[in-house]
């Protein structure tokens, strides 16, 4: 069955990760009338590729060997080709995550296809692909787009596009060959669990994060516990991480993390140019700094001038007390 | 150790960004154009391995012809040896024939290594490195955070970032990385090394002299249509925080009846 649209699962472990539903429910939608196929890479996958079809996939395809139990650009692009070339899929969307980013040009090239990245709308119109995406820090939204004649590779942010509502569905499973060739020059040797995070930056609904304002690493343990409260994850702006109070993976910036939560909590940062790059894609953002003119008030929906010192530890227990209590 | 890295001149990330009224694109009238900021990172590590092994850095570009300034950059940092390509015809390619140009020029040149910083700051796209690695058939790692290369430079460990978790993995040189800025600490250029980088040459190459046949370049897949300013965000609420139990109370009540998180 030739043409389509696909998605390329993103899982961890067994789960499947919330952008994948995401950009099943675009493929449903760009696909119209058409064939909706999630493509399972991996070992021995224990995804339920069959609940797949709860969101919007008609059809699983999975590629499934030892030698693609750990990802690897290599092993992936080499397994994908065939299939692409056999089922020729007219659009490829992958989610923007480390191993999407790795993973898209190298197909892109291989495959001969058109490719674009950080996507946050995609639209179709007569066989070309139509995507925005901001660049210039954010200070611009490109609109790019993928000409007709070859496959549209699309990488696509995280939290851009609704997970859809659960359908009753399930989706039809194909097993298919893994090219024996599939193999990696490059060998994954180990992946190290962060234990700080219990959700990514980049998947979590609520984020608290905090700035300079903070004036040491002590007192990120404020974050913490008010992102414990909340259910949510800490990031960072730049200058703690470049002082060593946090790690780099805490960083949202033009230079770390994209991120567009639910609610973003800008706590003690000012709100520099390179930062907004990374959060002002949030629903809704609300800032806790003790300077009026800091520029992140400009894109708060909620600004707080006061002391975070005062505020953050007052917040935390009226958010406890709230869940506490119940709605 | 032979290295190539790939530098792009962009805007300077502090600067204002003004879109041109038809959106063709940004007006670059006075914007400070510098050297992609992962670029100078990745010129970083390859100056370090060169410390180490010995061989050469060379720098390669492809842009307009004021993209020399940037690759003079990486020169005062110590880089060897520059090339830029730049020709009208280039003027619209798009991610992948650029990669194809780099590809042209690196490949005679057998490097042990090839380095790009992880993304250039102007478009943020992450692509020509990646599709470089496809080109030259090169083990590709991005977003490197650490890098040791082996004693005897067969191979490398490289740590990447993934959501949550370090991916730590081995590449038989040769091999592309693409590096984050968290890999090390850009040198400044010194002045001998200004003096030095004034005076070296830096070819400017057609695509022919490039080892392209604009023929098979073909055309671009992916066209950038227009530029527009991003939506602006309606004005927010501003609460005064002096009453820290007055503050609490506003946030909470957004929380719960704006956002509905709560």
């Amino acid at each position: 069955m030739a043409g389509g649209i696909w998605v390329l699962v993103a899982h961890e472990d067994g789960a499947v990760r919330r952008l994948t539903y995401e950009l099943l429910g675009k493929a449903r939608e760009l696909a119209g009338q058409g064939r909706v196929t999630a493509v399972l890479v991996g070992g021995e996958v224990g995804v339920d590729a069959e609940g797949l079809g709860a969101y919007g996939a008609d059809e699983v395809l999975v590629l499934s060997a030892p030698a693609l139990a750990a990802y690897t650009a290599e092993a992936y692009t080499a397994a994908l080709l065939p299939l692409l070339a056999q089922e020729r899929p007219e659009v490829l969307l992958i989610g923007s995550t480390a191993q999407g980013r790795d993973l898209a040009p190298r197909l892109a090239v291989r495959a001969g296809a058109a490719i674009v990245t950080d996507c946050q709308t995609l639209a179709r119109e007569d066989g070309a692909l139509v995507a925005t995406r901001p660049m210039y820090t954010r200070k611009a939204i490109g609109t790019v787009r993928l000409l007709p004649g070859r496959l549209h590779i699309a990488v696509v942010l995280p939290a851009v596009f609704p997970v859809p509502p659960r359908q009753e569905r399930r989706a039809e499973v194909r097993r298919v060959p893994v090219p024996p060739e599939a193999g990696s020059r490059a060998r994954v040797r180990e992946v190290r669990a962060l234990e700080r995070e219990t959700v990514p930056l980049t998947e979590a609904d609520i984020i608290v994060s905090g700035g300079r304002g903070l004036r040491g690493p002590e007192h990120f343990a404020l974050l913490e516990e008010l992102a414990r409260a909340l259910g949510g994850a800490v990031g960072s702006s730049r200058p703690p991480v470049d002082s060593g109070w946090v790690p780099h993976d805490y960083e949202i910036g033009q230079t770390g993390k994209t991120v567009a939560p639910q609610v973003y909590l800008a706590v003690g940062i000012s709100g520099a140019p390179q930062h907004l790059a990374g959060m002002s894609g949030s629903k809704h953002i609300i800032a806790i700094n003790k300077d009026p003119q800091a520029p992140i008030f400009q894109v708060a929906d909620l600004g707080v001038v006061g002391d975070l010192f005062e505020i953050v530890p007052r917040l935390t227990a009226a958010v406890r007390r709230r869940k506490q209590a119940g709605p | 150790m032979e290295i190539v890295v790939c530098i792009k001149q962009v805007p300077d990330t502090e600067a204002p960004i003004r879109i041109r009224p038809d959106g063709s694109g940004i007006d670059e009238t006075g914007v400070n154009l510098v050297m992609n900021y992962y670029d100078e990172h990745a010129t970083e590590a390859a100056l370090q391995l060169r410390e180490r092994f010995g061989g050469t850095v060379t720098l390669v570009s492809v842009g307009p012809e004021r993209a020399r300034e940037a690759l003079r950059q990486g020169l005062a940092m110590g880089a060897d040896e520059a090339v830029l390509v730049s020709d009208p015809r280039l003027s619209a390619a798009d991610h992948l024939q650029v990669a194809r140009v780099l590809a042209a020029v690196i490949a005679p040149r057998r490097p042990d290594l090839v380095i790009c910083g992880k993304l250039s700051t102007d478009d943020n796209a992450a692509i020509v490195g990646p599709a470089l690695a496809a080109l030259l058939d090169l083990p590709q790692a991005t977003a490197v955070s650490r890098l040791e290369v082996a004693e005897d430079a067969t191979h490398a460990l490289v740590h990447r970032e993934l959501e949550g978790a370090v991916e730590v993995l081995e590449l038989p040189l040769p091999a592309l990385l693409t590096v984050e800025r968290n890999l090390n600490e850009p040198r400044y250029p010194s002045l001998p090394g200004i003096m030095k980088a004034k005076r070296k040459e830096i070819p400017v190459l057609t695509l022919e002299a490039a080892g392209v046949d604009p023929e098979t370049l073909g055309a671009p897949g992916a066209v950038l249509e227009r530029l527009a300013p991003p939506p602006a965000r309606p004005p927010g609420q501003r609460v005064d925080g002096q009453d820290p139990d007055a503050a609490v109370e506003a946030i909470v009540r957004y929380l719960a009846e704006t956002a509905k998180v709560l």
